[in-house]
C-alpha cells in the first residue's frame, strides 16, 4: 500500500488509513468519490465487522457505488490495494495513459473579442499556425443549414414553466393569486406551459489521418452547427481528446478555424477512437454533456488495436444520450457493410449508422433529427436482406 | 444514523435480512443482504439496477411486507414531474373556501388544501411507509435533480409552507433498468446494488419459493435450460420472472398430458417474448432442453 499523506489522517484513526488510501487510488483512477460516501464506506465497514475481506468488499460496493461497466477496474484496484495484487496495464495511473485530454479549446470566453484584435498581435501566432492546419474556405456555406437546425432537432420539455396567453393549461397558483387580489372577483385566468429546449447537439470530429480528406468541411459544418444551437459542445478525436467548443463559438468562420487548429495538436495522426471516448466518459463535467444529448460521432469508425473500448464507450454513450448517430465517409459507397470487428460491434448501440462522405449529408441527416427512425442495427440487417434477394 | 428501532432490531444483520427474505419467498443472496442491511443501519436510500425481470421491484415489496409497513409507489416515466411525486395544492377547493369565507381570513395554505403525493406521503409519514421510486431510469434529468434535496436531506421545500423534513430518515428504495446512466449525484447519495442474473441453483431456489407447484427437478431443469438460454445473443433475455412463469406454464402442460420436453416447447412463448429471439431459439432449444433435463 502506498503511504498517506499526515494531513488526511489528521483526525481518523491508523486504522482507517488503508481504507482512505484505496478512496485516494480510486479517485486517482477517474471514480467520483465523494466525502459522504467515504464517510458511509467507514461506517458500513464498522458496521459489517468486519469479519473478513469480503465484508469490506462489500461495504466499499454498497457505499461507493462504481457503475457496473467499470466494476472489473474496480474490482482490480480492491485487490491491488487490500491484498497486494499489482496493477495490470490497463490501468495505470492517467499520466501515463496515451490518451490526453485537451480541454483548452473549452474555456469560456468573455465576450466576442473584436476580430480586428484577432488579426493581429498576440493572436497571429494562432492563424500562423495554420502552416500545420490550413483550411479550405471554398463553398462551405451552411447558411440555410443553420437557419433550420433549430426547429429540426429534437426537444425536450424542460421544467421551467412559461407564462403564455394562448395554447396552455390554467395557471391556477397565478390565477388564484389574482382572484385574492381581486378579493374575489373572478379575473382572466393566467396560463402556463412547460418551456420546450432543443436537446444539446454533441459532434465528435475525427481528424486522424484517414479522416483528413473530410477534416476541413466537418470543422465547417460543427462551426454551423454551434452558430445555429448555442449549446452544442465539439470534441476533436485523435490520438486524444481536445475540444474545440469555444474556439468554434467564434461568429467568424475564419477566426474559429484558427482557433481551432490552435487548440487541437494531433492533426492527422493516428485514430484511438475508444481510448478518446473512454476519456470523454471518464471526465464527470464531460459526460454530463452527453446527458439527454444529440451524439454525432463523424469518423470512419476504423479503430487502431482491439476495439472493445470503442464498443464499451459506445454502449455508455447510448445509455446516456437521447440518440446516438455514427456518420461515416465509408458508408458513401453503395458496397459498404458495417462489417468490420468494430463497426460490428458497435452496431447495437447505434441509433444511426448514415453516410458521413460530405459535410452535406452529415447536415442533411441532422435535419432529419427530429424524426423518428428505426434503430441503426435494424437498418442495416433490412438492406443486406434486400440485396441477398 | 437512523432512528428507526423497529427496522434496525429487525434488519440487525445481513444474515438476518436474508432469513426474513425467505420467509417472504424471496431468495437474497449475501452482497443484497448487505446492501439492505447497510442502507436501513445508515439511513440512505437503496440504489437498486439490474436487468429487467430480475427481481428489483420485489425487492422493495419484500422489505415492506417483511417492516409491516405500506409500500408506497413512483412509478417514473418520461415527464414525471414536481406535481405527480411532491405534491399539489387543491385549487379548486381553495378558491371555495375563499368564496365561503367572504371577508373572514382564511388560511387558504394549510393541509386541508395540500395534496400529497408519494414522497411527501413518506416524508410525513416515515414510520410506516416503505417508499419505492420505480424505474427512475425512465424519468427526465431533471427530475433526478429534484430528488436530491430529498435523497440527502429526506426534505422537501415547499415555497408557501417553508421547508417539511422527516422526523427520521424514511425507508426509500429507487430502482433502475439501467436503460440510461444515473447522474453521480444520484448515485452517490444512495447505497447501491446490482442485482445479476442468479446462477442455476439460486435461480432453482428461487422457482421452487415463488412457485410451489412446481416440482424440485422441474425447478432444476428451468433454472439450467433459462441459463442457457441467456448466454444466447438474445436481444430480450428472460428475466427471473419469466422462468417461474415458464416453470409454472410447462407444469400446468404437463399435468395436461404434454410429455416433459414437450411441455417445455409449447410453453416457450411466456419465456421469450421477442419473435427473432424465437426464431434463433427454434433450433436450439430442443438441444438446450434435452441438456437441462439429462
Amino acid at each position: 500500500m502506498s503511504g498517506m499523506s499526515a494531513s488526511r489522517n489528521l483526525f481518523l484513526p491508523r486504522e482507517c488509513a488503508p481504507f482512505l488510501d484505496f478512496i485516494h487510488v480510486l479517485r486517482r483512477h477517474g471514480f467520483a468519490v465523494s466525502p459522504d460516501q467515504t464517510e458511509a464506506f467507514l461506517t458500513a465497514i464498522t458496521l459489517l465487522g468486519p469479519h473478513g475481506m469480503e465484508h469490506i468488499r462489500r461495504a466499499a460496493v454498497a457505499t461507493l457505488a462504481p457503475p457496473i461497466d467499470r466494476m472489473g477496474a474496480f474490482e482490480t484496484l480492491f485487490r491491488a490495494v487490500f491484498y497486494g495484487e499489482a496493477q495490470p496495464a490497463a490501468l495505470s495511473l492517467p499520466e501515463d495513459e496515451e490518451t490526453v485530454v485537451n480541454d483548452r479549446g473549452g474555456e469560456e470566453e468573455q465576450g466576442e473579442v473584436p476580430i480586428e484584435q484577432e488579426q493581429g498581435g498576440a493572436k497571429a501566432s494562432a492563424l500562423e499556425r495554420l502552416s500545420t492546419r490550413d483550411f479550405d474556405q471554398a463553398d462551405m456555406d451552411f447558411a440555410a443549414f443553420r437557419r433550420g437546425l433549430p426547429d429540426a432537432l429534437p426537444r425536450r420539455h424542460s421544467f421551467r414553466q412559461l407564462r403564455v396567453h394562448s395554447n396552455g393549461a390554467i395557471d391556477l397558483r397565478r390565477s388564484l393569486r389574482d382572484i385574492v387580489r381581486a378579493e374575489g372577483d373572478l379575473a382572466v385566468p393566467r396560463l402556463r406551459r412547460r418551456q420546450e429546449v432543443v436537446r444539446r447537439p454533441l459532434i465528435f470530429i475525427d481528424i486522424s489521418g484517414s479522416m483528413s480528406d473530410h477534416t476541413d468541411e466537418l470543422l465547417a459544418l460543427a462551426h454551423a452547427t454551434m452558430q445555429a444551437i448555442p449549446r452544442t459542445e465539439i470534441f476533436t478525436i485523435g490520438t486524444r481528446l481536445s475540444r474545440i467548443t469555444a474556439a468554434l463559438r467564434t461568429q467568424d468562420k475564419t477566426v474559429a478555424l484558427a482557433r481551432a487548429a490552435d487548440a487541437v495538436d494531433d492533426w492527422n495522426g493516428g485514430t484511438r477512437i475508444g481510448p478518446a471516448l473512454m476519456a470523454f466518459l471518464a471526465i464527470p463535467r464531460f459526460a454530463a454533456m452527453a446527458r439527454g444529448a444529440l451524439v454525432i460521432i463523424a469518423s470512419d469508425g476504423l479503430e487502431r488495436g482491439g476495439h472493445a473500448e470503442f464498443e464499451s464507450a459506445m454502449r455508455r454513450l447510448s445509455q446516456l444520450s437521447h440518440r446516438l448517430s455514427l456518420a461515416t465517409p465509408l458508408a458513401g459507397d453503395a458496397r459498404f457493410r458495417p462489417e468490420t470487428a468494430a463497426l460490428a460491434a458497435v452496431l447495437p448501440w447505434l441509433d444511426d449508422l448514415v453516410d458521413g462522405s460530405s459535410a452535406r449529408t452529415i447536415a442533411r441527416f441532422m435535419l432529419t433529427l427530429d424524426r423518428p427512425a428505426p434503430r441503426a442495427s435494424d437498418v442495416w440487417k433490412e438492406k443486406a436482406h434486400a440485396l441477398s434477394h | 444514523m437512523i432512528n428507526n428501532s423497529s427496522a434496525t432490531e429487525i434488519f440487525a444483520s445481513p444474515e438476518t435480512v436474508a432469513e426474513h427474505f425467505a420467509a417472504c419467498r424471496y431468495i437474497a443472496d449475501e452482497p443484497l443482504a448487505t446492501a439492505v442491511f447497510l442502507a436501513i443501519r445508515l439511513g440512505k436510500p437503496l440504489l437498486i439496477e439490474g436487468m429487467p425481470g430480475v427481481g428489483k421491484t420485489e425487492a422493495a415489496k419484500a422489505i415492506a411486507q417483511i417492516l409491516g409497513r405500506d409500500l408506497i409507489r413512483l412509478q417514473c416515466y418520461e415527464g414525471v414531474d414536481a406535481q405527480h411525486a411532491l405534491y399539489e395544492w387543491n385549487y379548486q377547493r381553495q378558491l371555495l373556501a375563499i368564496r365561503q369565507a367572504d371577508k373572514a381570513d382564511v388560511d387558504i395554505y394549510d393541509d386541508r388544501f395540500l395534496i400529497e403525493r408519494p414522497l411527501l406521503r413518506s416524508l410525513r409519514n416515515p414510520e410506516h411507509t416503505v417508499l419505492l421510486v420505480d424505474e427512475i431510469d425512465r424519468s427526465d434529468h431533471e427530475f433526478e435533480a429534484l430528488l436530491l434535496e430529498y435523497l440527502s436531506d429526506f426534505q422537501i421545500s415547499i415555497p408557501e409552507r417553508g421547508t417539511v423534513s422527516a422526523s427520521h430518515p424514511p425507508i426509500v428504495i429507487l430502482t433502475s433498468n439501467r436503460t440510461r446512466e444515473l447522474a453521480e449525484a444520484l448515485r452517490r447519495r444512495c447505497v447501491y446494488h446490482w442485482i445479476a442474473y442468479p446462477d442455476p441453483g439460486r435461480e432453482a431456489a428461487i422457482i421452487a419459493a415463488r412457485a410451489p407447484g412446481v416440482a424440485e427437478a422441474t425447478a432444476a431443469a428451468v433454472a439450467r435450460a433459462v441459463s442457457a438460454i441467456r448466454a444466447r445473443p438474445l436481444a430480450k433475455p428472460p428475466g427471473i420472472s419469466e422462468s417461474v412463469e415458464w416453470a409454472n406454464a410447462a407444469t400446468v402442460l404437463e399435468k395436461g398430458g404434454s410429455p416433459w420436453p414437450e411441455a417445455f416447447r409449447r410453453a416457450i412463448g411466456v419465456l421469450i417474448k421477442d419473435e427473432e429471439d424465437l426464431a434463433l431459439m427454434r433450433s436450439e432449444l430442443p438441444r438446450i432442453l434435452d441438456e437441462a433435463l439429462a
